[in-house]
């Protein structure tokens, strides 16, 4: 008997506040450490520690934040000064967040395309995160766009693995973020990815009520529908246009909020397609807002480059994205928000996180 | 690979968004002509097909009707009748701003190995047919798939082929310019409470959207038919607003906002009961992206029938009738009605027949 339905819905629809959204933080150890060998930063948990602390301790960045998605290590890690993360996150109003997916394996008898693993023992380790102040987890199924995929294979077990996530999270008190990313990796128009994400989406939902979850309790954060990596780009009323036409067709009501993956887009890229689905005069009963991680952190990044000397400037730059994805996700966005380094994209194919 | 984009896209989401017109709904006139036999016989009216169209012309000619009409469901023989006068029943409804839409199943047959469970035919040929109905000027179709709840029901066989038969009917139909009416209607027949019903509902609809995606159907032109979330007809009953509480719910967790809009099916309730449950989701204050609207069949005509009881002096009196039902239901769909509308003899008579058969 499920003691945490309310508390799931409060959750869910809090995180869905108009106005803020989530940092994506959760880089596991090895992709983190990708991330501070581009600015020669070695990968060792201080310097692992000073980053996540950079961005959580950011002046008033957090208003414009309703969630922090983090990696185990550091849900139990401290700022400098001895105080958890989890405390400075809860302090201004910033549910934390948890991965809990053990990474993709590939589906033997497919071109390349992967389930995701971390489903055993699942129940405990969430309990031991909401123990730990965690209240919502997130679980990433990959699926890619090719003459033959995504295969009804690979559709039907990452739908099936979400599922099966979703209510152990919620057997546990955890908001379970449903993410099913299809790669923007090809060469297909956006009417392709339109198509497979409507499909994909269909899937899930069928699975998820298969799985008696409760999705007043649940957030979804796919794609945006864009063109492939190899095609032609198209404005952001166009990606505007088709991702909402997605989400009418497959997304039920019930579903408070919808918190984009920015992919390989650029920092501005995501923040001017968001705006443009927020401004979008056509009936949506969910939330749009985001759940971004290399699109919130890259010119933080970028100017930190592990030197104390530039923590301030750095967190500037982190407010001013944050701040500009919360305009988005009202529609209120007006553009050429923090320069060059966030034009810069950010696509990497065939991206493992 | 996506959804339905072929020559009548823009039509078919036209008209499916101009039946869910706040204030409009659907009159349900396609009683075979067997199950429309059973009503005249309950009036001792001879089921002849003069009687037939006779009381179908009462009904769409009722003076300031069909304004609180979007569409009307026809029986083939009907769809090619005409009023006394000569004028065909379709010219009379598209006149009043009506669209005239056509009942395409051809029934249920028993799934061998269920408790009585069935699955509904109609697909052989069903392009053909549509394409007839077309060009005879229908714009709309409709197809029921029956489901019941019961201690092993409704089995995951029942509901797969149900919403498989709902799905392929509907592209069917898409495919020929007719907006696809999907019916799932889970009976209200049983002991179950509001609880059991709801589960099955939204399970059931989750099947059919997922059914109805796999096809490639455009949500967009088609229009959803469900059972309200009731308690079961051997069960106490529960207030309006519990009914529209767990009916909306039922939506918000299964249904698309791409649908544009809801149109109810009566089952078993009175006149009077069907329009206060419409009303009461009309007037609920929570997330409904779709309209929400009515189909009904005895909950329009009940009163209007024993009015008229084949008499021709009656047909004023039985139209006077007919036109208050529909004025209520209209309010309803905007959650103004305010009750006790022209309580003639039959509107609180609950409709409920066990296992009703069409």
């Amino acid at each position: 008997m499920n003691i945490y339905p309310d508390e799931l819905i409060k959750n869910a629809k809090y995180i869905a506040t108009p106005g803020k959204g989530i940092l994506a933080a959760d880089e596991s150890t090895g992709t983190i450490g990708k991330r501070l060998a581009s600015i020669s930063v070695e990968n060792i948990e201080s310097n692992r520690q000073a980053l996540r602390e950079l961005l959580f301790t950011s002046p008033n960045a957090l208003s414009y934040l309703s969630g922090v998605i983090l990696f185990e290590e550091t849900l139990y890690q401290k700022t400098s000064d001895g105080k958890p993360f989890v405390e400075v996150l809860q302090e201004n109003n910033v549910v934390p967040g948890i991965k809990v997916d053990k990474g993709t394996v590939e589906l033997a008898g497919t071109n390349g395309e992967t389930t995701t693993q971390g489903l055993d023992s699942l129940g405990a380790r969430c309990q031991q995160y909401y123990k730990a102040g965690a209240r919502f987890a997130k679980w990433r199924a990959v699926l890619k766009i090719g003459p033959n995929e995504p295969s009804e294979l690979s559709i039907q077990q990452n739908a099936q693995g979400l599922a099966r996530y979703a209510i152990i999270c919620q057997e546990n008190g955890l908001v379970p973020i449903v993410e099913p990313e299809i790669l923007t990796d090809g060469s297909h128009d956006i009417k392709k990815c339109a198509a497979v994400t409507e499909i994909v989406l269909a899937a899930v939902y069928k699975a998820l009520n298969d799985q008696h979850v409760l999705l007043e309790g649940t957030l979804l954060k796919p794609n945006m529908v864009t063109p492939g990596s190899d095609s032609p780009k198209v404005t952001p009323e166009v990606i505007a246009e088709y991702t909402v036409a997605a989400l009418r067709r497959t997304v039920p009501p019930a579903v408070p909020g919808i918190v984009f993956l920015s992919g390989g887009q650029s920092e501005e890229e995501a923040t001017v397609n968001l705006n443009a689905m927020n401004k979008l005069e056509v009936l949506k009963p969910w939330t749009l807002s985001f759940s971004f991680g290399r699109a919130l952190q890259q010119s933080t990044l970028k100017t930190w480059t592990g030197k104390k000397e530039n923590v301030g400037k750095a967190q500037e730059i982190f407010l001013g994205r944050c701040r500009a994805n919360s305009e988005a996700t009202i529609g209120k966005y007006t553009g050429g928000s923090a320069g060059k380094l966030a034009s810069e994209s950010l696509y990497v194919e065939g991206y493992k996180y | 690979m996506s959804c339905y984009k072929g020559k009548y896209a823009d039509e078919l989401v036209a008209n499916a968004a101009y039946i869910g017109t706040p204030g409009k709904g659907i009159l349900a006139a396609d009683e075979s002509t067997g199950t429309i036999g059973k009503r005249l016989a309950s009036i001792n009216v001879e089921n002849v097909e003069t009687n037939r169209r006779a009381l179908r012309e009462l009904l769409f000619t009722t003076p300031g009707a069909l304004q609180y009409l979007s569409g009307v469901i026809f029986f083939e023989e009907t769809l090619y009748q005409k009023t006394a006068a000569g004028k065909p029943f379709v010219d009379v409804l598209k006149e009043g701003g009506v669209l005239p839409g056509i009942k395409v199943d051809k029934g249920t047959v028993e799934l061998a190995g269920t408790n009585g469970e069935t699955t509904t035919q109609g697909l052989d040929g069903l392009a053909q047919r549509c394409q007839q109905y077309y060009a005879a000027g229908a714009r709309f179709a409709k197809w029921r798939a029956v489901l019941n709840i019961g201690p092993n029901e409704p089995s995951q066989l029942a509901i797969n082929e149900n919403a498989n038969g709902l799905a392929r009917y509907a592209i069917i139909c898409q495919e020929n310019g007719l907006v696809p009416i999907v019916e799932p209607e889970i009976l209200v027949d049983g002991p179950h409470d509001i609880n059991k019903c709801a589960d099955v509902t939204e399970r059931v609809l989750a099947a059919v959207y997922k059914a109805l995606n796999d096809h490639h159907v455009l949500l967009e032109g088609t229009l959803l038919k469900p059972n309200m979330v009731t308690p079961g007809s051997d069960a106490p009953k529960v207030a309006p607003e519990v009914i529209a509480e767990y009916t909306v719910l039922a939506l918000q967790r299964t249904m698309p906002a791409a649908v544009p809009a809801v149109v109810f099916l009566s089952g078993g309730q009175s006149e009077e009961e069907a329009t206060l449950n419409l009303n009461a989701m009309n007037k609920l204050k929570t997330k409904k992206p779709w309209m929400l609207s009515f189909s009904f069949g005895r909950a329009l005509q009940q009163s209007t029938l024993k009015s008229w009881a084949g008499k021709e002096d009656n047909i004023k009196k039985a139209q006077a009738v007919f036109l208050a039902r529909c004025k209520a239901n209209s309010e309803a769909t905007l959650g103004t009605y305010q009750g006790g509308s022209a309580l003639s003899e039959g509107a609180s008579e609950s409709l409920h027949v066990k296992d009703y058969k069409y």
